[in-house]
This record gives C-alpha cells, structure tokens and sequence, in this order.
C-alpha cells in the first residue's frame, strides 16, 4: 500500500490556530470570537496580534452565534470557536434561524470533539455534533484529519461564502497528510486504492484506518481509504465510484452511528447502490473520563475494530 | 439616494394609520397570525422607517443604511407594512401574506428574498445579539450608521437577550438602540404574573444602558427618545415604548387574547372603518 509517516503528532486544534494567525494577516475581514476558551481554541496568537478583531464574548455562547451572525450584515467573515458540544448543542437554535435559515457566512468551529476530549468526561464529549449540524439546511460540514489538514480546512472556509460546521479535536494525533496542501470542500481524497473493501474515514478515525489497510494487506487483503473530510455535502460521485469496485463499505468515525458519517453513507448506498455496510462508531453511548487511546479502544473506534468490521463486511459480501 | 425623513406629526399620524390599515386587510386575508402586537407597535414602526431610520426602499443593500432588526417575528405583519408603504414592495403583495409560495411567511425568512429583510425572526432571543454583532462591525469600520432592534416585553424572559445586553455595554455600543414593545401582555397573560420583569428601567440601566422611557403611541414622545439615544456617547440605548396590544380598535386593546389572531373578513370591515374614522395618535 502507498506509505504515510507521521511527520510528528500535533493536535488538530493547533493547526486551527495556525491558520487563524495566518488569516489574521492576509484577510482585514476575518474576526474571531470566543466564548472564554481562547488558549484551548489555540486562538492566543489571533488574539494578541489582532486584538481588534477578536471579539472575546465570555460565557455566552447564545449570544456568540448570533453576534456572528451580526457581523456578517458587515462584511465580516466571523470564526466562532468554543467545544463542540458548547458550538452545536448548546446553540443548536440559534444555528438553526439566525446562522442557516438567514445563509450567514458564519464559520462555527469546534474544537475537544468526540470521545478524545479525554478525562473531563461525558459532558463535553459531543458525539451527536456531525448530526445535528448535516441536517440544517446551507450548512456545510468538515471533520479533517490531522494538524496539516485541518489549517488547510480553515484557510479554505474563509474563502467560501456560506456557513460552515469546521471540527477538530483535542489530543495529539499523527500528522501525516501534506503541509500546504490545498483543501476542496466537498471533495474526498483516495488515499490508498484496494479492490477488497472500502473505508470510508471521517477525523481521528482517517489514521486508524490507514493502518488498518497496512495490516489487512498482510493478510492480504486489499482495502481502499477514503478521508471523507466534508460530512455534508457527501462526495457522492467517489463514493459510488469506489463501491463499484469493491462491492463492500466499512465507515469509520468519531461519532454516534445515529446521524454520522456512516448514517450519511447508508443512505446514499440504500438510495443508489445498496449493499453490505459496517460502521465502526459509537453505538448509543455517553462517553466517560479516560485517556484518549483508553476511550478510543473502549468505545470500539480503534484499529482494531476496523480491522473486525471489514472482515465481517467481507463475509457478508461473500455470502 | 436615501429615504427623506419626515417630523411632521399629521403626516406621522396618517402613515401610522395607513399601516394599520394594511395589518387588518393582509390578516384578514391570511386569515391566521397576530394583529394585537402588530397594531400596538405600528407607531414605533412608523417613528423608525418614517422619522429615524437612514434607508433607501429602491437599493434595500446601500452600505449607508441604518440596520433595523426585527427581533419578535411573529409581528411580521407590521414590518411588511411598513415596508411596503415604504416603497420596498407593491402594497398588493401585502395580501400574499402567509399563502404558499409568499414572500411575506408567518415569521420573517430571509430565504424567500424579501427585500428590507436583514435576518430571519421567530423563535426569540436572538435579534439583539445579532444587532450586537452588526453595531461591532460597524465600529470596526469606524462607519457611524446606527443599528435599531425591535424586541417584545416577553421576550425579555429569554436569558439570551441579558447574555447580549451584558455585552452590548461591555463594548460601549452607543450605536445600538434597542426598542421595547412594552405592551405588558404575552400569550398567557400579563407578564407581571406570567413572569415578572419590573423593576424593567432599572434592570437595563444595571446591565450598563441609557435606559429612556416613552409613550410608544405619542411620536412627541418616541421621537425625542430615539434624539436622545443618538446622542448618547458610552452606552448602548433601551427605550421602554409603553404600548397598547391592538392599539386603535377600541374593542380589542389591551386584550391579550388577541396575540396570535387575526379579524375575520367581517371583523376586518368594522376595524377598517374604525381606523378611517379614527385620527389616529396625535390627539393627546
Ligand atoms: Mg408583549
């Protein structure tokens, strides 16, 4: 299989933060706000370097959405940045009317998303955000992979016009996608062609599915890899294409099945092309304190149980 | 080329008038929605898009509009309007309100292209935050365009709409006014018992407002209101508009009931004869 390294573990909130920076010097239109979650936003250096278009908003996420809002009427390209269960959950309505129903060029980023946040817990580990978040109407939705990927997610949102759902998450993972790539919304990225299977992966689950095929290809068999990076709208056209090859799906994310990356995918299979699909994700479940990898194994969203859902999947292609 | 403002009272008065003329025909039309904030807040309607309000019907984008938001959807039927008799639309349309494939829905929705619509509005809470961010980035800009927020006396038992005031004195937005329907009624009943909100004045000024107080039936008594908050150089601007749901049908003011109701066609014929008849606001 086509070979990636980690270049170095680095949390995909930092690559957040970077991209902010950058946006702060090359666009004057482009304003932060934070709802008192500036150094885990990564968001210290925007705020330091462009203290004018920082908008420190305290703890009033409510209001930080539709301030937002506001300040696109402006001109303003506004990046809202909390948790994500404190950007979608918590504000869900005002999403809803004052960001989707009025097309505001809104870009509602959340960081510590999905079981990873770790030790603090079932309260803030959101694993409902993709769902709720892909059913609003105008709304784009983006779970990148790794640091590299996720800055080159935020310095592309900011060229787009409409509002977007951008996640990210806490722990170091491995960086292993290209430095200054350029990012297409709506676009997935094969990165590795099979003829066995294919893994669709969201997030934090792209790597582990990497290694998946690297030990499926061991034993032989032939998995392709999808990143499917934008949840909404779904790369149709490659998904489909793939299926056709391969005869087979396992999808694979950080989030609940209910209303995920998986959930997206069945549908669109159910509509053009069914046939056999497993999804590693979470099944009905609060999360809990823990370690990242701890929760990650616990869970059931580790290689292992990639490994597991695409010789089942095999076997139900089989028979 | 911007709308030329007026302060003569008659002329206040007959728009007023003209206003809810069209509230009761385009309700009796739909047949469903709600007349009694609708007629209690035309003169503040009338005050803003006649006497204050920079904005110009024929370019509904001119960067150099005061924005105006509409925080309490459900008084949609006045804000068409006056936006009609403004000149943003044909009065016409104003019979479409409601009906399948309308500019004008139930609540606002920015969707549906209506020219003069900033934002959409139902669920409340939400307008003054969304005027927050709009006053910031026009300060910003350095640009001196003034934004105006309509909200209901109810809907200030949304905790959001504290969330923003906090906010709008942290930031010094003396750019921002907002405007209060204080018709002391909500769906079930006076907001005194429903949920209590005085001392009101005295919970903005707390929050770090100029907190101005008017008859919001009286234009010599709104008008000096909006001078006085745009005189203002620290703070952001409240003024309390002390109203009558259902304001000039003798026979519905004040009665709650007539929230979320429209005339039947021959109550219309009644109402609409009342108002002609009527010289509405400027007889105190
Ligand atoms: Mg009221």
């Amino acid at each position: 299989m086509k070979e990636y390294t980690n270049s170095g573990s680095k949390d995909t909130r930092s690559g957040f933060g970077e991209a902010m920076h950058e946006l702060g010097k090359t666009n004057p239109d482009v304003v932060a706000l934070c709802a008192d979650l500036t150094p885990s936003m990564k968001l210290d250096a925007f705020a330091r370097d462009f203290p004018d278009r920082f908008i420190e908003v305290g703890i009033a996420e409510a209001n930080m959405i539709c301030i937002a809002a506001g300040l696109t009427i402006g001109g303003k390209i506004p990046f809202t940045g909390t948790f994500a269960n404190f950007s979608t959950a918590r504000v869900y309505d005002q999403i809803r009317q004052s960001v989707a129903y009025s097309n505001k060029n809104v870009k509602i980023c959340a960081s510590h998303a999905g079981i990873t946040l770790g030790e603090d817990g079932a309260t803030h580990q959101n694993m409902e955000d993709l769902g709720m978040m892909k059913m609003l109407q105008n709304m784009t939705v983006i779970n990148p992979c790794d640091f590299n990927q996720t800055k080159a997610a935020t310095l592309a949102i900011a060229k787009y016009v409409g509002p977007v759902y951008l996640r990210f998450g806490r722990p170091k993972v491995p960086n292993f996608t290209p430095p200054d790539q350029q990012f297409e919304i709506g676009k997935a990225l094969v990165l590795n062609e099979g003829t066995d299977v294919s893994i669709f992966a969201t997030g934090h689950l792209v790597w582990k599915a990497l290694e998946a095929c690297r030990i499926l290809g061991e034993e032989g068999i032939s998995s392709e890899v999808i990143n499917i990076h934008t949840i909404k709208p779904l790369d149709d056209e490659a998904i489909l294409a793939s299926v056709r090859k391969t005869g087979c799906v396992v999808t694979a994310e950080e989030h609940e099945r209910n209303g995920g990356l998986g959930d997206s995918i069945a549908q669109l299979l159910a509509r053009k092309y069914p046939l056999p699909v497993e999804m590693v994700a979470v099944d009905d479940s609060f999360g809990e304190s823990g370690t990242p990898e701890e929760l990650m194994k616990k869970f059931g969203l580790d290689t292992p149980d990639v490994i597991r859902a695409v010789k089942a999947v095999m076997a139900r292609k089989k028979s | 080329m911007c709308y030329t403002l007026t302060n003569d009272l008659e002329k206040l008065g007959l728009l007023a008038r003209a206003i809810r003329q069209s509230v009761v025909r385009s309700l009796a039309e739909a047949g469903s929605g709600h007349l009694g904030g609708s007629l209690g807040s035309a003169d503040i309607f009338t005050t803003l898009y006649f006497s204050v309000i920079r904005h110009t019907p024929d370019e509904p984008l001119w960067p150099g509009r005061d924005r105006f938001i509409l925080s309490i959807g459900h008084i949609a039927p006045v804000l068409y309007a006056t936006l009609a008799e403004a000149g943003y639309f044909r009065k016409e349309e104003l019979l479409s309100l409601r009906k399948l494939g309308s500019r004008l829905q139930g609540h606002p929705g920015r969707d549906h292209q209506l020219p003069g619509l900033e934002l959409s509005a139902g669920s409340l809470g939400q307008g003054l935050s969304v005027s927050v961010g709009m006053a910031l980035a026009l300060k910003m800009d350095r640009l001196d365009n003034r934004v105006y927020c309509l909200c209901g006396d109810g809907e200030l038992q949304e905790g959001s709409v504290w969330e923003a005031a906090m906010s709008a004195a942290h930031h010094k937005l003396n750019n921002l006014t907002v405007i209060i329907d204080r018709n002391s009624l909500q769906i079930d009943g006076s907001t005194e018992k429903v949920m209590a909100l005085e001392p009101l004045k005295k919970k903005w000024e707390a929050f770090g407002w100029q907190a101005l107080e008017c008859d919001g039936h009286d234009f010599r008594s709104l008008l000096p209101a909006f001078n006085k908050a745009r005189m203002e150089l620290l703070h952001p601007s409240v003024i309390i508009a002390k109203t009558v749901m259902g304001k000039g049908i003798a026979s519905i003011e004040g009665d709650y009931r007539w929230h979320g109701k429209a005339p039947t066609k021959e109550q219309a014929v009644a109402f609409l004869r009342e108002l002609e008849g009527g010289i509405q606001n400027i007889e105190h």
